[in-house]
This record gives structure tokens, C-alpha cells and sequence, in this order.
């Protein structure tokens, strides 16, 4: 639902300026030294986008689900690593609070996530817990007015450089699945917490990501969101939106590997004319060409339901594994059409196929998007 | 006191254009479109003066149909106050668009205005100079430094073979080159606030102007494309061919 067609094109034209003249000569250099200059980080701020999707009540933009997707897709154009480091304050840092949160919570964290002040993150995974997420093991032992926090949680992104830490706990033991698990917010510097090293990962430098240790944590129970027992609720809820967003991540990563695959292909001469008149490589274009369009049809769409109040569950899903999966096709072609070229991190395409294998795992890998998909198929028929 | 920018609509600087089939013009349909970027430099300068607290309002106005209160909004989010819109076909001549800022100068009592130094569609370079001529103000052209002191305006231009350094009293006429300043980008938040800020719209005759023009464009047609090249044995034949063929030396 977009409500004003004008604005959302001059907010759209600015990122895509910002992408093109600031984050994408940026892209190597941030690659080779696993960090997002500070200056960029700053600029990002100021430009507000930190807090796309906070309301505007708490000093964000408040944006529409489908207003949002226009974004991803325009971050989507450079480097994952760019989009990760304010990804989680739009998405998966912020949202329980949004969604779960009291008045007071609200107040008090969200117009520092809008404004970048704070960054926030996201712990659900743990070392022995990724896909069945309900059967999580760190506890929550309410204690007076706390709550005292242990375990260990895995591969978190921001980790290395969060204010908060938005934390899926078991606070009742007696409940081994999913309603034994309540969501906190942690602040930095609370005793107990401990970082790991930051993580090294196959791509997306730059995006840091590492273990976060609770020992005997102590977080004030009004940081509790929402009610005992329904943090998974409010996780799942967080993840659904955020499925929407890596669908639209991965239709911009695409676009991006299809323009540059075809100004090489313009570019590169064989058996005496440009590659891209050779019908196998035109094959390969028009492939990725048709399946990146079908993904953003398909993404768009899903938002717009979205934003009518309609439940996109199982829609949630499918763009997440139809989006994904097809930017790794399109990553595949785009270093197949390059040829040994694409091979040499001199060319973006060789960053990039392995900095999309990252969306076909997180945020629920492709695999349980299809049981998601199916189950609710199975559901809805039965 | 007030400072009038124009900003222009034109094909966005990183299109690669083409031209019509039938060579009338330039291929506008589904083509990106921005504000001109030397009235982008313009906006920002304007703005700046205002920032530093040297002047009290920053209007923009832009000439052309609908549309072009695109590039009006855009200017706002970037920090001006308000706008105008002078309703008119698309094409108005320099002279024509010098006139309706002359009107707008008269109607809103201007202390100065700033302008691009040309278009990237049309090039023309002739506003600024016909509008200080029309209103009879002192004019700073292809501008690299404006500064403000004591009811007077210091003008930095740039110029062949180097700068020259003008001081013109107000109301003035400055025309910005590419380097007076680096735009900044507008910030969502600004962006969105953007929408609350006032668009007037007044046509040419409500400014007693008329935009008919006396020029027709015959045919509009692509540069040629760039020959190959040839090799040279040695220098001796690169010095002839400079000397007889490209009659450089």
C-alpha cells in the first residue's frame, strides 16, 4: 500500500543514488578489510535509514511493507554486508518491540534504533538449535524483579557491535517445545554478557556476525516483551516480515548481477563479435532475466496483501525460497556468462555468488520454507 | 531576505539517451528524469546561505508541466521552503523562462536569485545573463564561490585561464559551475516532510508573460559515432598526419 506514489519515487531515487555514488565504489574496499567504513555508517544514519520501518510515532518512517521491499531491493543492488548492518534496526533488531512491546519499551528503545544511535540484534540460534527453533535451550529464571539469563547464542549478526540484544529464552522448563519461551531485551553492558569473536564467514564481509554468551545475566523483568511464554509467537512473528524482506534482498542482489553479466557480456568479444550475440549466453540471460522478474512480481505482491491485513504466511515463504534459490541461479549465470573472469575477485559477480548462498540459509533455510509452504497447504485444506 | 533558485526538469544525467525515430527529439517516454545538476548545485547553495543564517526564505520554482513539481519536491526535501510552479508546456525559451523569473523577482521582492549555469538537455547558458540584463542586476556567472558580506555578494567564477573574483551588490544574479559545492542527499525524514511544504502553481500569463517562442527545432540528430583509428610507423608520420589530416599543429 503506498501511499503517496510521489514521495516513494523520490525516496526510492535518493538510495538508489546513495547505492550507486557512495556504497558501490565502497564494495571492494569493504570486502577486503571485513568492515563498513564509519563514515558511511554515519552517513547512513543521517539519512534516516535506520529506522524505515519504525513508526513514525517513535521517529522513524513507518514504512509500508511493500514501501519497504522497493528499498531492499534498491540496498539489494550492492554488497549484502551494506544492508546487514542496518537490516537488523529495521527488521529482526527491532521488530518484537514493535510488534510485542509496552508503551514504556517503546518509548525508550525504538526512536534510538530509528535514529541509529542503537543498533539492535536479534539472538534466537544457539550452537545445537538453528531450524527447530522452539526446542532452544537458553533459560530465563525469573528472580524477584528479574529474570537471570544463561546459554550461549550462535551466529549473531550486529552481535560484534550491538546496543541491545533481543533474547529468546525458556522461561519454564517444564515446557520443552516453543511455549516455554519468552523474548527479552538486553542492554549492552548488562554483567554477563560476553562476545565471541567475530565470526569468518564464506562471504558477505563486512557483515559481522558472532556468539553471544549469557552467564548469569540478570535483565530487569520489565524488559520482558510481551508475556511469558509467547516469545516464540513474537519471533515468528518478526521472522514472517522478515522473510519478506531477504525475498526482496535477493531480487535486488539479482538485478544487479544481471546488469553487470550483461555489460560484460556487451563488453567481451569471442569468436570475433560480442559475447552477448552468442545464443547460449543470450540463453542465459533471458533466463535470468524472466525468473528475477517473476521473484519481484511475486514480492510485490505478497507486500501489498500484506499491507491489506491479509496473512501472507505461506506467500512469506514462497517468495523467500523462490527469491533466493533463484539468486543463486542468477549468481551461477552471472559467473558462467563472465567465464574465468568471473572467477577473479577483480569482477563483483565472484563476491557476489558467495554472498547469496547466505539467503538460502537464514531466516528459516529453503528446505523449511517448503515444509512451512506445505503445512499450510495441508492446513488450509483440511 | 529571500533567494529564488530555478530548478529544470531534464533527462536524468546517467540515461544514455537516444534520439526520436523521426529525429523531432530526444526519447523521453519511461526515461528517468531529475532535476538539472547545475540547479541542484544551485538548491544547495541557496540553502547553505539560509543554514548560515543569511537569508530567510529559500524559494524554488520550476517551469513546465506537472511533472516538474517532482523536482520542485525533491529541492524541498533538500531543505527549501516552499515553491512555485509556472504551468506551461514543456520547451519554454530562455528568454521567455527570464522573463517569468523577472515577474516572480518583482512579485516576491528577491535579494538574490541562483541558478544553474546551463542545462544538460539544452545547454544554453543564456538565462542568467537575460535575466540580469531584463531586470538590470549585477550577474556572477559560472560560479565556484558565493560569499555573503554586509549587503553585498562576493562571486568566485571561473573563468578561461583561471578565476576572477567579482563583488556585486543586491539584488543579484549568480549562476553556479560544478564545483561551488557537493549536494547533499535528502534524508528520508526530510523526504517525507517535504510532502507538508506549500506548492503554489501560477501560470506565464498570470505574470504577464508570454512563452510563444520564434525558434523551431528542424531536426535533433545523434553525434556521429566515433571512427576507428589508425596506427602510425613512427613519429615523423604522426606529425605529418597531425599537420595535414587533423590540422592540429
Amino acid at each position: 500500500m503506498i501511499r503517496d506514489t510521489e514521495t516513494l519515487t523520490q525516496l526510492i531515487d535518493m538510495v538508489e543514488r546513495f547505492v550507486r555514488e557512495r556504497l558501490m565504489p565502497a564494495e571492494q574496499d569493504v570486502a577486503e578489510h571485513y568492515r563498513i567504513p564509519e563514515d558511511i555508517v554515519q552517513e547512513m544514519k543521517a539519512l534516516g535509514l535506520f529506522g524505515m520501518t519504525i513508526p513514525e510515532a517513535y521517529g522513524g518512517l513507518g514504512l509500508s511493507m511493500e514501501e519497504e521491499i522497493h528499498v531492499a531491493m534498491t540496498l539489494g543492488r550492492t554488497s549484502p554486508a551494506f544492508r546487514s548492518i542496518l537490516g537488523t534496526n529495521n527488521g529482526i533488531g527491532s521488530a518484537a518491540i514493535v510488534f510485542d512491546g509496552t508503551e514504556e519499551q517503546k518509548q525508550r528503545f525504538l526512536p534510538k534504533y530509528a535514529s541509529g544511535e542503537w543498533v539492535g540484534c536479534f539472538c534466537l540460534t544457539e550452537p545445537d538449535v538453528g531450524s527447530d527453533a522452539g526446542a532452544l535451550k537458553a533459560t530465563a529464571r525469573r528472580d524477584g524483579d528479574h529474570y537471570v539469563l544463561n546459554g550461549t547464542k550462535r551466529f549473531i549478526t550486529n552481535g560484534p557491535v550491538a546496543d541491545t540484544f533481543n533474547v529468546m529464552a525458556r522461561t519454564n522448563p517444564d515446557i520443552k517445545g516453543a511455549r516455554g519461551i519468552s523474548a527479552f531485551i538486553v542492554e549492552k553492558g548488562t554483567p554477563g554478557i560476553t562476545l565471541g569473536p567475530v565470526d569468518r564467514k564464506m562471504g558477505q564481509a563486512g557483515s559481522l556476525t558472532c556468539d553471544v554468551i549469557f552467564e548469569d545475566c540478570r535483565v530487569p523483568a520489565a524488559n520482558l516483551i510481551g508475556r511469558e511464554g509467547e516469545g516464540f509467537i513474537t519471533a515468528m512473528k518478526v521472522l514472517d516480515r522478515g522473510r519478506l524482506h531477504i525475498a526482496g534482498v535477493s531480487v535486488g542482489v539479482s538485478e544487479r548481477l544481471i546488469d553487470d553479466a550483461l555489460a560484460f557480456a556487451m563488453s567481451r568479444k569471442q569468436f570475433g563479435v560480442a559475447i552477448a550475440e552468442h545464443q547460449l549466453i543470450q540463453a542465459m540471460l533471458a533466463d535470468s532475466k524472466t525468473e528475477s522478474y517473476a521473484a519481484r512480481c511475486m514480492v510485490l505482491e505478497t507486500a501489498r496483501q500484506r499491507d491489506e491485513g491479509k496473512n501472507v504466511s505461506t506467500e512469506s515463504a514462497a517468495c523467500k525460497l523462490f527469491a533466493t534459490e533463484m539468486v543463486g541461479r542468477v549468481a551461477d549465470r552471472a559467473v558462467q556468462i563472465h567465464g574465468g573472469a568471473g572467477y577473479m575477485s577483480e569482477y563483483a559477480v565472484e563476491r557476489f555468488y558467495r554472498d547469496v548462498r547466505l539467503f538460502r540459509l537464514y531466516e528459516g533455510t529453503s528446505q523449511i520454507q517448503q515444509l512451512i509452504i506445505a503445512r499450510n497447504m495441508i492446513r488450509d485444506a483440511s | 531576505m529571500k533567494i529564488l533558485v530555478a530548478v529544470k526538469r531534464v533527462v536524468d544525467a546517467n540515461v544514455k539517451i537516444r534520439v526520436k525515430a523521426d529525429n523531432s527529439g530526444v526519447e523521453l517516454t519511461n526515461a528517468k528524469m531529475a532535476i538539472n545538476p547545475f540547479c541542484e548545485i544551485a538548491v544547495e547553495e541557496a540553502i547553505r546561505i539560509k543554514e548560515k543564517g543569511q537569508a530567510d526564505e529559500v524559494i524554488v520554482v520550476s517551469i513546465g508541466d506537472k511533472a516538474c513539481q517532482e523536482q520542485i519536491r525533491t529541492s524541498l526535501a533538500l531543505g527549501a521552503d516552499r515553491g512555485i510552479h509556472v504551468e506551461a508546456e514543456d520547451g519554454v525559451q530562455p528568454l521567455a523562462v527570464a522573463k517569468i523569473l523577472k515577474a516572480l523577482i518583482d512579485k516576491e521582492g528577491i535579494g538574490l536569485v541562483l541558478l544553474g549555469k546551463q542545462s544538460i538537455d539544452s545547454d544554453n547558458n543564456q538565462v542568467a545573463q537575460m535575466l540580469a540584463a531584463l531586470g538590470n542586476m549585477p550577474q556572477g556567472t559560472f560560479a565556484c564561490a558565493v560569499e555573503l558580506t554586509d549587503g553585498k555578494v562576493k562571486v568566485t567564477r571561473e573563468i578561461d585561464g583561471g578565476e576572477q573574483t567579482v563583488l556585486l551588490s543586491l539584488p543579484a544574479v549568480i549562476s553556479s559551475d560544478l564545483r561551488l559545492n557537493e549536494p547533499r542527499y535528502a534524508s528520508l525524514p526530510n523526504i517525507m516532510k517535504a510532502k507538508k511544504k506549500p506548492i503554489d502553481t501560477v501560470t506565464p500569463a498570470d505574470l504577464g508573460v508570454n512563452t510563444a517562442s520564434g525558434l523551431k527545432i528542424i531536426a535533433v540528430e545523434p553525434p556521429p559515432a566515433r571512427s576507428a583509428g589508425v596506427k602510425v610507423a613512427d613519429v615523423d608520420e604522426l606529425i605529418s598526419k597531425l599537420k595535414t589530416e587533423a590540422k592540429v599543429i
